[in-house]
């Protein structure tokens, strides 16, 4: 369960960006979650909300985007999704796929910024 | 009063402090030519008595030391430090993972240029290490023949993290009526490629090769190697 860290980094980060665009307030904030990078959606969302407490980012979201898996193929020469994440195989050939492309995601794509009048006024 | 929401892209991997400050330790252990090897594995799996006996054996030829992560007692230092070696503590207190920062605090007054190979140990815990680059050149992932055939298809991602796998306890084998065939194939299935060998630490069935896998490593690491040369350069004949 360290996804309790993840989320004070992930609330660490965007209040960051807020400060460094004028104290501007965020509504929201976009993560790609791969499947394979060992962070489990839903606890990552119930650690947001605690991480979030007494901080600027109160009240805000996290809107997770899951990202599936895919590994190059090397008997097909080709990308392919996953069969699933315990088998790091081609859904295709069913060859072993050893080199995985997508689905190690954990970064924090966009903010959704709702006062623009902060930014104005901010030391910009 | 207040404008639209509007979508700002950033693009920021969350673990991104973790992963400089890693990179820097990877530079300052290969200027300092240390191999590092990280073990991890779930608790109870036998990463101490491997590792106890691994200083044992290395500590005749090369310069070893060892740290060692717990949430809580100094109990697994003390058991290491009956190998003469250097080791040093790291109580996590809840923490659940060791960080790159854990391991550079815990490098504070220790001179890297008198050691050839250092042993992280991890948490017991086969779940959020595999989150966290710790600057090492290898990381091991143990699991016991007490386990079950599928540990790696139940933690699919840290078993592809790591780039070594070591099945302990292979002594017990028969008593629990392990399968090592079928355990070699899940590894396959979630790390395909990976080295694998099979141990016991306690009879010393298995850990002469595994030991030689090791040292090859540190020859990797103390040429003039980059840390990729390290996996590569010693791809072992597991047990072919």
């Amino acid at each position: 369960m360290h996804e309790l860290s993840i989320a004070l980094s992930i609330v660490e980060m965007a209040c960051g960006e807020a400060e460094s665009r004028g104290g501007v307030k965020i509504d929201a904030v976009h993560l790609q979650l791969g499947q394979l990078s060992g962070v489990v959606k839903e606890a990552l969302l119930f650690s947001y909300d605690l991480a979030c407490e007494g901080t600027r980012l109160e009240g805000s979201r996290l809107v997770i985007e899951e990202i599936a898996p895919v590994a190059y193929c090397p008997a097909c020469r080709t990308q392919r999704a996953l069969d699933s994440t315990g088998r790091l195989c081609c859904s295709v050939c069913g060859g072993l796929t050893p080199e995985i492309l997508k689905g190690k995601e954990l970064e924090v794509v966009a903010l959704e910024i709702s006062d623009e009048h902060a930014t104005a006024s901010g030391r910009g | 009063m207040s404008m639209q929401p509007r979508l700002v892209e950033v693009r920021q991997k969350v673990l991104r402090q973790n992963d400089l400050l890693a990179r820097e330790l990877r530079e300052r252990f290969r200027e300092a030519g240390v191999a590092v090897v990280s073990l991890v594995s779930s608790p109870g799996s036998g990463k101490t008595t491997f590792l106890e006996k691994t200083l044992a054996n290395l500590r005749l030829r090369h310069r070893v030391a060892a740290l060692v992560g717990d949430l809580a007692t100094e109990n697994d230092a003390a058991r290491l430090a009956r190998s003469q070696a250097p080791v040093k503590q790291i109580i996590t207190g809840t923490v659940c993972h060791l960080d790159a920062q854990m391991i550079g605090n815990a490098l504070e007054g220790w001179d890297l240029r008198n050691l050839d190979l250092l042993f992280i140990e991890n948490v017991g815990n086969l779940v959020c290490p595999s989150s966290y680059d710790l600057g090492e050149n290898l990381r091991l992932v143990l699991f016991s023949v007490t386990e079950g055939e599928d540990k790696p298809l139940k933690y699919p991602t840290i078993f592809n993290t790591a780039d070594v796998a070591v099945i302990t306890k292979v002594d017990l084998s028969a008593a629990v009526e392990f399968d090592l065939e079928a355990a070699e194939n899940s590894i396959q299935s979630v790390r395909p490629g990976m080295p694998t060998f099979r141990v016991s630490a306690k009879t010393g069935e298995g850990m002469d090769e595994c030991m030689q896998f090791l040292e090859s490593a540190v020859a990797g690491s103390r040429g003039d190697a980059g840390e990729d040369a390290v996996v590569t350069a010693s791809s072992p004949g597991t047990k072919a």
